[in-house]
């Protein structure tokens, strides 16, 4: 069963140039995408920064209107019938905001329970259930200003779910949290799904997508560039090998060069750390390494290695080439 | 797994209220302006009018020092409450949730309109203590009625304002536009009547005015149950106005993108 069915959604923003004149600028974040969700599936929806993820997922759980195009979740509408989408959905967005820091995660949970009407007899059950499932057992009391950005983003995860939604929203949900806590959220997310729950995932991690998802829709500058299975998106890049070239100097001006090589699909420039990577990635048989480093002669290199493509290489090339 | 059941607005109102005076409880800053402003008011107020030294004009005095710190802790600090819900990213959660925008700002306004009812009693504990005023009450139960009832209509007049602010990211500023008008409209330190013509109709449409006007009518003598009816009567065509207007201004939200910061 088909649960979010999306068709043509488009999205534009438009922000007065100026208080004093009339006019405004636009920005299409959504150019009419369509994508679907069955029941049961975690959907992630990967894109770089300003593709329009979180744009989707707000049209999606009623916060913005669509300039055009429909969206239904569990057959509702969300243009007309936003109020039967709230009750059904629960929402969960990265970072440090969206919570009354003054007041106790207890506090929190309470009022969210109330505001979807989790019966008064249940809510007590409720909670203690959710605090145990993010960990916050015991420490429920606290103001929730000392909590650390885990503990936040656990108690972020408790509050979405205490209606025991149907669909759950997870917008970027991992952001800014340390290994260990990212590692123990992929684990309770799988958990949901496990249980029976659609989720519907934005990251832009691209290891979060290829553990959790079962599959994954690519949206750059507003479009969907590729839909698939994490193992089907990696096979658009799984023939053929990926190089990379740890370089010092300006590596951006070499990349046409990179790029005009025969056998190349790819070139681009990646920052890991203090140092600059160059990553070619080469059609299948094309045996690429001598030319690149030829191109990259009198730029001091460091690390050179050839490997396999990985989901994070076929995201990039879709991205790259949207 | 099903939809979660309706809430009960009633419940969500009593939960929110209890809810946001928890929050505003917490903050010390608040605290200390919620206890000084009144103290303020009232010295000017006395001093203002100390010079007659009639008892029962120092009383008419402090009374309307006392609604002051009402609509002051509304105008300013309700506005600015929904304005601190989008700062703090909560703002979308409230509408996210299944419920009648309404029923999740109401309890801001009115949590605040309580805090407000303390400045009432300093006020007036202020005036007994330090300026020895006689605050016997003519009409005892008439005040207790007046009393909740104006702070309520004051509350409802914050919501108006409130859910403006949801429609506009800088209509926070609203309320502190509208704290020193109101006060000299209201007949809160001055007689309407000594002002123009023309800014009668206005005060006439705003509730503390009548508020202040049973309270006062109560507590010197008179009569002000046609008073204190009219500020309910405004008090709910305020609430009315703004249930219905929030669901058309949050759909305006939504097509304007005006729920987030950014």
């Amino acid at each position: 069963m088909t649960v979010i069915e999306v068709s043509s959604l488009r999205r534009i923003y438009r922000t007065r140039i100026s208080p004093w004149r009339r006019g405004s600028r636009e920005v299409e974040a959504v150019r009419g995408i369509d994508f679907a969700v069955e029941r049961g599936e975690l959907f992630g929806l990967l894109g770089p920064n300003g593709a329009g993820k979180t744009t989707t997922i707000k049209m999606l759980i009623t916060l913005l209107l669509p300039t055009s195009g429909s969206a239904r979740v569990l057959g509702h509408d969300v243009v007309e019938d936003p109020r039967a989408v709230r009750r059904r959905v629960g929402y969960v967005f990265g970072g440090d905001r969206g919570l009354y820091e003054r007041l106790s995660g207890l506090d929190n949970l309470r009022y969210f329970a109330e505001l979807y009407g989790v019966p008064a007899r249940e809510q007590k059950a409720r909670i203690a259930e959710l605090l145990e499932l993010a960990g916050l057992a015991g420490r429920e009391k606290e103001r929730v200003e000392g909590y650390s950005r885990g503990m936040r983003q656990r108690l972020h995860i408790a509050r979405g779910l205490l209606h025991k939604p149907e669909v759950l929203f997870l917008d970027e949900p991992s952001i800014g949290i340390d290994p260990v806590g990212a590692r123990e959220l992929r684990t309770t997310v799988a958990d949901l799904r496990n249980a029976g729950t659609t989720v519907l995932l934005t990251t832009h991690y691209m290891f979060e997508a290829d553990e959790l998802c079962d599959r994954i829709a690519v949206i750059a500058d507003g479009r969907i560039v590729a839909e698939g299975t994490p193992a089907e998106l990696k096979s658009r890049v799984g023939e053929g090998s990926v190089v990379e070239v740890e370089v010092f100097g300006d590596a951006g001006s070499v990349l046409p060069a990179l790029r005009a090589l025969s056998g190349v699909r790819s070139a681009v420039v990646e920052e890991r750390g203090h140092s600059e990577v160059i990553v070619v990635r080469a059609e299948p048989g094309a045996e690429v390494t001598q030319g690149v480093l030829g191109a990259l002669d009198g730029i001091s290199l460091g690390r050179v290695a050839t490997r396999q493509p990985t989901l994070e290489d076929a995201y990039v090339e879709l991205v790259e080439s949207a | 797994m099903s939809a979660a059941p309706a809430a009960s607005i009633p419940r969500v109102l009593a939960v929110g209220w209890w809810f946001h005076l928890k929050m505003l409880s917490r903050s010390a800053f608040n605290g200390i302006l919620q206890i000084l402003w009144p103290l303020f008011f009232a010295t000017i107020a006395f001093f203002l009018y100390g010079i007659d030294g009639d008892d029962r004009t120092l009383l008419y005095a402090s009374i309307g020092a006392s609604v002051m710190g009402v609509w002051s802790a509304v105008s300013t600090s309700g506005s600015g409450a929904v304005q601190r819900e989008r700062w703090q990213g909560t703002l979308e959660l409230l509408v996210a949730a299944p419920v009648p925008l309404a029923s999740v700002l109401l309890p801001v306004t009115t949590a605040m309109a309580t805090v407000g009812l303390y400045s009432m009693v300093t006020t007036l504990l202020w005036g007994r203590l330090l300026f020895g005023i006689d605050v016997s009450i003519e009409h005892p139960w008439l005040f207790a009625f007046s009393v909740p009832a104006t702070v309520l209509a004051i509350g409802m007049l914050g919501f108006l304002l409130s859910v403006t602010v949801v429609r506009y990211r800088s209509a926070w500023a609203l309320g502190n536009a509208f704290e020193l008008p109101v006060w000299l409209v209201s007949g809160f330190l001055v007689p309407i009547s000594i002002l123009p013509d023309w800014v009668r109709p206005i005060s006439w449409v705003l509730a503390p005015t009548w508020g202040v006007r049973a309270i006062r009518e109560s507590a010197l003598g008179g009569h002000p149950l046609p008073d204190l009816l009219l500020c309910l009567l405004l008090g709910t065509v305020y609430l009315l106005v703004g249930v219905f207007a929030a669901e058309s201004i949050l759909r305006s939200a939504r097509r304007n993108a005006s729920l987030s910061l950014s």
